[in-house]
């Protein structure tokens, strides 16, 4: 097998198989894959992986997948697939649409089986809200708003999940 | 509980008992969980770092004491304690590099740890020596569930439990098994292994984690699916996987013994004799050394050690405890003279047979 970028032999092989089970496939040489940040030094770079296997099954909606950005913590889509790192929990439902197909690939069922946490948990709603003012709460901060910072604390506190 | 006061013993995870021991090291189960209401980690702002770090320290240590846990901020230790924990796996490689406000909770003993600020905001993982899946799986699921009692996680009933990587969502949860197998890496049987586990999406690591080569032939096994699968489900997988390489490594080293018995005799002894004699040694070639040692010590063939003692060895002669130990930092030239010194005395009185 040759590399897909130069020719020489491949020896680092990225199938990435569809919805809709269509495969496809991504052959590189070790050089080639470092320097698309695949790998490092012989390792596999995750977060890399995730944003090759993201852009490969983007297609026509990459566009409206780039223009996504979350309401709570303001991360946009396309910070997520640079970083392959979530900004906050909200993430997944403002990402919804980018996210699934990833979670499809990476564990197949897209349904927790799991356990549960024993206490109530926020629902979506509170939760988009109190990151929301969390994130004000830098600006206000930063900018020496402390009147409006002090609004937002008090909005906080007033929501305290963890007592 | 002084951070110097681990150094003198091997933690639960070298302990070299149960289960399986022969060939399976330890067993870790690790869980990952993060607050509802706050950014990951990575995108909060050093002030909501701090704010996450005192609020689950404050909830940890109202279970401190049911649970013998000692807290120790990170970000105030030295780079040296730091690579310590890392070493006797109390913490990640990352979680000891990375910046700002930080901890980790350990119960005497070493059989828990409670990462704050790793990549999520909780990291939380039992260990256990030998192959103990399910023990390990209830001791943290009992302090998860006490901790979830205290705080509010972020958790959506179709996704589980919310995480910064895509690749933990869902129950949070690896699994873990550190084995020993240099007989299955001497006869080269190594990559038909790991072509095999990864059609079963296991991942397979070294001794220190993602991006570790496998030194000393110690390999982790563990699972990759995290969503769409009970707790249950993933370790059983792991548990019937494990049983079969188990099963598999115990065969190549009874052939070895039979059919190549002064061959293995040799390395065993070779190995013994280097590191009884060296005067530079690299912890890597340690590694390396002792693993054929461990093996001697497992088949019968060395009468004079035992695997704890071998494991304790392991350990000691890593990096940051060699230095402390010693009782001052050293540069890598000094460390392998220091490391082949310390070698000699502790094997000085072994008796070759």
């Amino acid at each position: 097998m040759k590399c897909f970028a130069c020719g020489k032999q491949a020896t680092v092989h990225v199938t990435n198989v569809e919805p809709g089970g269509v495969k496809k496939e991504l052959h590189l040489c070790q050089a080639c894959a470092e320097k698309m940040h695949l790998i490092q030094k012989k390792q596999i770079h995750l977060p890399a992986l995730v944003h090759a296997l993201l852009g490969a099954h983007l297609g026509p909606a990459a566009e409206e997948l780039s223009r996504l950005r979350c309401p709570a913590c303001g991360i946009s889509f396309l910070e997520f697939r640079q970083q392959g790192r979530l900004g906050c929990p909200y993430d997944y439902i403002a990402f919804r649409k980018g996210l699934y197909p990833l979670l499809e690939r990476l564990h197949r069922r897209v349904e927790h089986r799991g356990k549960a946490p024993r206490r109530r948990f926020l629902n979506s709603e509170d939760q988009r809200q109190v990151i929301r003012w969390r994130q004000e709460l830098i600006h206000a901060v930063a900018q020496e708003a402390f009147e409006e910072a002090a609004r937002l604390r008090d909005c906080i506190r007033r929501k305290d999940f963890h007592l | 509980m002084r951070l110097d006061d681990l150094l003198h013993s091997t933690g639960e995870w070298l302990r070299g008992e149960g289960p399986e021991s022969d060939v399976v090291v330890s067993t870790r189960v690790r869980l990952a969980r993060n607050l509802a209401d706050f950014p990951f980690p990575n995108r909060a702002s050093a002030l909501q770092c701090g704010e996450i770090e005192s609020l689950l320290r404050e909830r940890l240590q109202q279970l401190s004491e049911t649970w013998q846990l000692t807290y120790w901020p990170l970000h105030r230790l030295s780079d040296l304690d730091r690579q310590f924990l890392v070493e006797r796996q109390l913490i990640s490689r990352e979680h000891a590099h990375a910046n700002g406000q930080r901890g980790v909770a350990i119960r005497e003993g070493e059989t828990i740890s409670v990462m704050i600020n790793e990549e999520d905001h909780l990291r939380m993982q039992a260990i256990r020596s030998g192959l103990q899946l399910d023990e390990a799986w209830r001791e943290i699921n009992r302090l998860d569930d006490e901790l979830s009692e205290r705080v509010c996680y972020a958790f959506s009933e179709e996704y589980g439990y919310l995480t910064a990587c895509p690749t933990n969502v869902g129950t949070g949860m690896r699994a873990s098994v550190l084995l020993h197998l240099p007989a299955l890496t001497l006869t080269k049987q190594m990559e038909k292994l790991l072509r095999a586990l990864q059609k079963m999406n296991l991942a397979v690591r070294g001794l220190y984690g993602e991006g570790t080569r496998a030194s000393g032939d110690l390999y982790q096994i563990s699972n990759q699916v995290t969503l769409g699968r009970s707790e249950e489900e993933i370790l059983r997988s792991i548990r019937e996987c494990v049983s079969d390489i188990v099963a598999w490594e115990r065969n190549v080293r009874e052939l070895l013994l039979r059919e190549m018995r002064s061959g293995l005799l040799d390395r065993v002894h070779r190995s013994l004799g280097t590191l009884r004699s060296a005067r530079m040694m690299s912890a890597d070639e340690t590694l390396e050394l002792l693993s054929s040692v461990r093996l001697g010590v497992i088949l019968g063939l060395l009468d004079d050690l035992t695997v704890p003692r071998v494991n304790a060895l392991l350990l000691q002669t890593r990096p940051a405890h060699l230095q402390k130990i010693h009782g001052e930092s050293l540069d890598s030239e000094e460390q392998d003279a220091v490391r082949a010194r310390y070698l000699r005395a502790q094997l000085r009185h072994v008796q070759l047979n």
